[in-house]
């Protein structure tokens, strides 16, 4: 195609017009403390958008006396270096540890801001985020444009073997385990009793499971359940002070997701329709409970019908 | 060649009113609505329930329901998106069937999805929406061609029919892999046509599918029968290979998960 001077002209007043007009992106980060030296940055209970940047992942500072420890660390590269500079001036010290909790981006696509040898997951973790990482990236320029300039995954310098670690004068304990994911890393702030969950536990957030295991991820809530930890930081939804409530809450959708659906191929229902099923009344102060049903029925059914359903071909 | 078809197809009938004006606003729509619906008066109406999911999760397998069982005289039902490079999914011939089908499409970028069905007189009546999608849904390969493992499943069948208070549901998931002929080296194949039939041969109709239906396909249809009543369901794709079914219809469980 030839472009005629004219075109050429407007389009090139149009770019140079671009940056002047642009508002410049910019992510609200607003620590809540919610201990000694522990503060949540809660994510939006939403979709990843436009209109949140994709800052929809809680993230967790705790100040120690090596520096500031972070687990997770946003969206997008703009959001690791605004995080960064937040925490920084947080706790008075620079950050010397950033958890990954799990592969999905609204957790670690921030991660290119540090160092990559602050950057710590376990070695099942490690591997998942190098085989799976980098395929969310399209996806999230496309629902995000701008807001994730720059951005690449980063993959963590730091791979961590023990039960525990300790920073600066405050033990984490470590849990390895699998369900929201095929790696999930949990960890427990031992001074303040705070489980820091990723997203294994959700609060008052419909669970999002692309890549789910509905048995293991189970599992992994009765194993946090028995901790002795005293309140709940979830990788979705607000802080819970409680130790049980937003892993029974958590619990509870995933037993009726799995029940509602084999229950809506029971019924020879189209995935249109299991989409489309009454939510019962104790999650309606869930946000994006319908948004999430309708993509678990997108998720799971074809595997439900090829599990569950009886073969019907007669061919010999 | 099937360009300049079409091309011929629209010259002869050139003749023809212009379709309506399209609510959805797409860019698609006048040169898709003369070849789909030919001469035939269309409308806009909302009783065509066009349901998919809010999201496109999977742009591969997005599920669609076109329910128009509050029109009496239905005799035929599409399902189609303006903006796929295969824009028709599924073309339903109903026998005795309710005017309701339902399955998975391929989205290979935003695009409006809608369902049209016909009545007795030749009209048709015509709904759907705007679906935000990610590309490639037609041109990524299917998973059973990266397996490699696609030919040893074809002909598989699994299926249930529910008698509930709405009649007979009748979910179908046949083996294909539906290839669009958009993956280099891989012509297009698909499973063409689905009959379903009734005891003593009652016919329910005829669902044509194209290649932009997703990989192993999915049908929902509903049909006036009873429990305890014989199902037989035969298919055949475009390389001739025989699909055949059969399966009795069963009362339907009671929704336990309701709570």
């Amino acid at each position: 195609m030839r472009m005629s001077r004219r075109v050429m002209m407007a389009g090139m007043l149009g770019a140079a017009a671009l940056p002047a007009a642009a508002a410049p992106l910019s992510y609200v980060i607003d620590p809540k403390p919610v201990g000694d030296g522990v503060w949540v940055i809660h994510g939006a209970d939403a979709p990843i958008a436009m209109a949140n940047g994709g800052a929809i992942a809680n993230i967790t500072i705790v100040a120690t006396d090596a520096g500031a420890v972070l687990v997770d660390c946003g969206p997008s590269l703009r959001y690791g270096q605004e995080l960064k500079a937040v925490a920084e001036r947080l706790v008075g010290k620079p950050v010397v540890r950033v958890y990954l909790t799990h592969l999905h981006p609204d957790h670690v696509y921030g991660a290119g801001a540090f160092d990559p040898r602050v950057l710590a997951t376990t070695a099942q973790g490690a591997a998942v985020l190098q085989s799976d990482g980098a395929a969310f990236s399209d996806g999230m320029y496309r629902l995000l444009g701008d807001w994730m300039r720059g951005t690449e995954l980063v993959l963590p310098g730091t791979i961590l073997t023990g039960d525990d670690e300790t920073i600066g004068g405050r033990r984490f304990g470590l849990l390895a385990l699998s369900g929201h994911s095929p790696a999930d890393l949990a960890l427990v702030e031992e001074r303040t009793g705070t489980l820091i969950a990723g997203d294994l536990v959700f609060h008052d957030r419909a669970p999002s499971t692309p890549h789910a295991n509905l048995p293991a991820w189970q599992s992994a809530l009765d194993r946090l359940k028995a901790l002795p930890h005293k309140s709940v930081i979830p990788g979705h939804g607000p802080y819970d002070p409680s130790p049980t409530a937003a892993i029974d809450q958590t619990s509870d959708w995933l037993d009726w997701l799995d029940r509602v659906l084999r229950d809506a191929l029971a019924q020879g229902l189209d995935m249109a329709e299991a989409g489309n099923l009454r939510i019962p009344p104790r999650f309606a102060g869930m946000a994006a409970a319908r948004y999430e049903l309708q993509r678990s029925v997108s998720h799971f059914y074809p595997g439900l019908e090829q599990a569950l359903l009886p073969r019907i071909d007669t061919k010999d | 060649m099937k360009a300049l078809l079409l091309i011929a197809m629209l010259a002869a009938t050139g003749a023809q009113a212009a379709p309506p004006v399209d609510p959805l606003g797409s860019p698609n729509w006048d040169g898709l609505a003369r070849t789909v619906f030919g001469d035939a008066p269309v409308r806009f109406d909302g009783r065509v329930h066009v349901v998919f999911p809010e999201i496109a999760e999977d742009q591969h397998e997005f599920p669609v329901e076109v329910d128009a069982r509050t029109i009496p005289g239905v005799k035929r039902v599409m399902i189609f998106a303006d903006l796929n490079p295969i824009p028709l999914a599924i073309d339903f011939m109903l026998g005795q069937a309710a005017p309701f089908i339902a399955t998975r499409i391929k989205l290979d970028q935003r695009t409006p999805v809608r369902g049209a069905v016909q009545l007795a007189d030749g009209s048709w009546l015509v709904s759907g929406g705007w679906v935000d999608a990610a590309g490639g849904g037609c041109s990524a390969p299917p998973v059973s061609r990266v397996k490699g493992d696609w030919a040893q499943h074809l002909g598989e069948v699994r299926g249930i029919a529910t008698a509930g208070p709405q009649g007979v549901h009748v979910h179908l998931a046949f083996r294909h892999p539906m290839d669009t002929g958009f993956v280099a080296n891989i012509a297009t194949y698909n499973l063409e046509t689905v009959m379903l039939k009734g005891s003593g041969g009652v016919d329910y109709g005829t669902v044509s599918l194209e290649a932009s239906v997703g990989e192993d396909p999915a049908l929902t249809l509903i049909v006036p029968a009873k429990a305890g009543d014989a199902l037989a369901v035969t298919g055949r794709d475009t390389n001739g290979i025989d699909y055949a079914a059969k399966l009795t219809i069963v009362a339907a469980p009671s929704r336990v998960a309701a709570n």
